[in-house]
């Protein structure tokens, strides 16, 4: 793997342990969210590991080698797209049953991966809103830069 | 009906603008305009067809019964708030189309503003308190980022005055929120209210109290709690400060605190008294500070201060007659103070200035900004014609009727020192001498076209007056504030058991 920015972030030992417990990390926030309605976790709890999963990568490699390799433009719009899926889900409750966000689909047996209706699939929107809006912050404060005007 | 509309159109809105909208702008504007205008004729609607569904419209979310759910509840207060975000953010909306040109993203201005709006029609709709508290903080940090939209050092530290007040007192909120579930263990609002009326003399009680007084009071701008709101809306866009001003204190501060003191706690004497002592010293002390100001809209901003004080002052009363002033007041409030911001809004945008010493001869030169600003000064003087008139009149009859003359009198006297500090402004900025140095640019047609319908509602809401209008319209509004527990009685054949 090229890196133009090897001498950013942090130490050797640093980004190369970094390779090994990202994936880790992600693997464990898909594992959260799609568990959400078996066991501890959820939506929310999924999608702020896997935040911490690309927050991890920036913080051993510099902002400069991950803003190369993800694309902000499509997380920005995961992010949009999400929240706009989590609306039309309650808008199919609304026309299929009679309230809104209502369950419209089968609750399957219990414990059962494929089980709870829609909220699996809540799960998911979430579990992307979260994710990508929580990294979306976390790199904007990291790029933000401060001019020092001498005032104040 | 269906009510959860009034919080998914906005919602949607905003994040489809932030999906589609990033590069083309004019379809953020387009998206804005039409999500407002909608859910605008939709509250209309909601309103006018309240009696024949004897007042009351619940909704519960997903279909489980009321403690495990979210409840909707629309009725006649609750279908006011909504024509009254909804009319104030329509235009604010129109106004912000050619407006808001000087700034640069377009895109996450709406997508912010509708954000807000989804907040204010949620807190104007539930029935549950954690979804209040849920509601009212996606308007409040929604408000946050627009209040520093500018990006200039002095909006900043405005916004984060706003931010840090904002966030202690919604912890309070959530505090005296988290002391009721522990005591009702529910959090819908009317079990709430049935389980206090069991049990009305917990000391516990007491201790809700203050936190909710100092919570709300301080998105209301009471006078203890006031000192982010010079600050805080003078630093806003035109439009929002508008939405700030018109209807985002009187949403999270007023309807919340009529909606708990009145409804769910049954108007507690002790109450009143110490919003009764708060509303006058908001008059006096609002009205004092504004005489010294010589920035437009921070003059604004304290006049809100002093006109809050006068619909609470309604309200805390306690007696038919205040409660219909505050209603009134409360509506004319947000249609001249709106339409006030716009025109300084426009005052900025030809002039570049906000400094009232510095302007002068505008009446020349903005003829319509000039008269629209007159027609707003008189009826926030309460010059008789115009509306603003009939409901102070309203407060202090209802004043010397409950046999608080001195606080009548005073009341009195403070809206002379209102039309003392507006009389300043267009002295100084619209009449005499222009000392005007900038160049001079022309208001384009949205600014005029919303400054103008807004001056028209300012003389024609006078007449909801007339009593054959008042029985169908402002009546019902006042019957749901004073008959306190009909809103807990109304929802009961709905509760499953706690």
């Amino acid at each position: 793997m090229q890196n133009k920015y090897a001498d950013e972030g942090m130490s050797l030992i640093v980004k190369t342990i970094t390779r090994f417990t990202v994936w880790l990390i992600f693997l464990y926030g898909l594992y959260i969210f799609i568990h959400g309605h078996l066991s501890p976790g959820g939506g929310f709890a999924g999608g702020v590991i896997i935040a911490l999963s690309y927050v991890h990568l920036t913080l051993a490699y510099g902002k400069n080698f991950v803003s190369e390799r993800i694309n902000r433009s499509a997380m920005h719009n995961l992010e949009a797209l999400s929240a706009i899926f989590y609306i039309l889900i309650g808008l199919i409750g609304l026309y299929i049953a009679e309230n809104f966000l209502q369950n419209f689909l089968g609750k399957g047996t219990l414990y059962h991966i494929i089980s709870a209706g829609y909220i699996p699939i809540l799960n998911l929107v979430i579990c992307v809103k979260v994710g990508m809006g929580l990294y979306l912050v976390f790199y904007y404060l990291a790029s933000y830069q401060v001019k020092k005007t001498g005032v104040n | 009906m269906i009510l959860s509309q009034f919080i998914f159109v906005p919602l949607f809105a905003a994040f489809l603008i932030a999906l589609v909208a990033r590069k083309r702008e004019n379809i953020a504007t387009a998206i804005a305009l039409i999500a407002t205008g909608w859910i605008f004729i939709f509250s209309l609607i909601a309103f006018f067809k309240l009696p024949a569904e004897a007042g009351m419209i619940m909704k519960t979310t997903s279909g489980w019964k009321i403690p495990f759910t979210i409840a909707l509840v629309l009725d006649h207060l609750s279908a006011f708030m909504l024509i009254v975000i909804n009319l104030v953010a329509f235009f604010s909306a129109f106004y912000a189309i050619q407006y808001i040109k000087h700034f640069t993203g377009k895109w996450n201005f709406f997508a912010l503003f509708m954000l807000m709006l989804a907040g204010m029609n949620g807190v104007a709709l539930t029935g549950d308190f954690f979804n209040l508290y849920v509601f009212m903080e996606i308007s409040l940090i929604s408000a946050y980022a627009l209040v520093a939209f500018g990006t200039e050092s002095e909006e900043l530290e405005a916004s984060f005055k706003y931010a840090t007040m904002g966030a202690i007192t919604s912890t309070m909120i959530l505090f005296g929120i988290g002391i009721l579930y522990s005591f009702t263990s529910t959090l819908n609002m009317a079990q709430v209210g049935q389980t206090i009326q069991a049990n009305p003399s917990n000391k516990l009680l007491f201790l809700v109290y203050g936190l909710f007084i100092a919570g709300f009071g301080l998105k209301t701008a009471l006078v203890p709690f006031h000192a982010w709101l010079p600050d805080a809306h003078p630093s806003a866009p035109a439009p929002i400060s508008a939405m700030l001003s018109g209807v985002l204190i009187k949403t999270l501060g007023v309807y919340a605190l009529i909606r708990i003191f009145f409804n769910i706690f049954g108007a507690p004497p002790v109450v009143l008294t110490i919003l009764l002592l708060l509303a006058t010293l908001s008059i006096v002390i609002g009205g004092f500070l504004s005489l010294v100001q010589w920035d437009f809209k921070r003059l604004l901003g304290f006049s809100s201060i002093s006109q809050i004080g006068y619909v609470i002052l309604g309200f805390a009363l306690g007696t038919k007659l205040g409660i219909l002033g505050g209603v009134l007041h409360l509506l004319y409030h947000s249609i001249f103070k709106s339409l006030l911001f716009l025109d300084s809004g426009a005052v900025e945008y030809a002039t570049g200035e906000r400094d009232i010493r510095k302007l002068g001869g505008l009446a020349k030169k903005m003829p319509v900004t000039s008269f629209t600003n007159m027609i707003g000064t008189l009826s926030i003087a309460g010059i008789p014609p115009f509306n603003g008139f009939f409901s102070k009149l309203i407060i202090i009859i209802a004043c010397f009727a409950a046999g608080h003359f001195v606080i009548g009198f005073i009341a009195a006297l403070a809206s002379i020192v209102t039309l003392a500090y507006f009389l300043k402004v267009q002295k100084h900025a619209f009449y005499g001498e222009s000392k005007l140095k900038n160049n001079f640019e022309k208001v384009p047609f949205t600014l005029k076209t919303s400054m103008i319908i807004l001056a028209v509602l300012c003389l024609v809401s006078s007449l909801l007056l007339i009593p054959s209008v008042r029985q169908t319209t402002v009546q019902p509004i006042v019957d749901a504030v004073w008959n306190a527990t009909q809103y807990i009685d109304k929802i009961v054949p709905f509760l499953g058991s706690v």
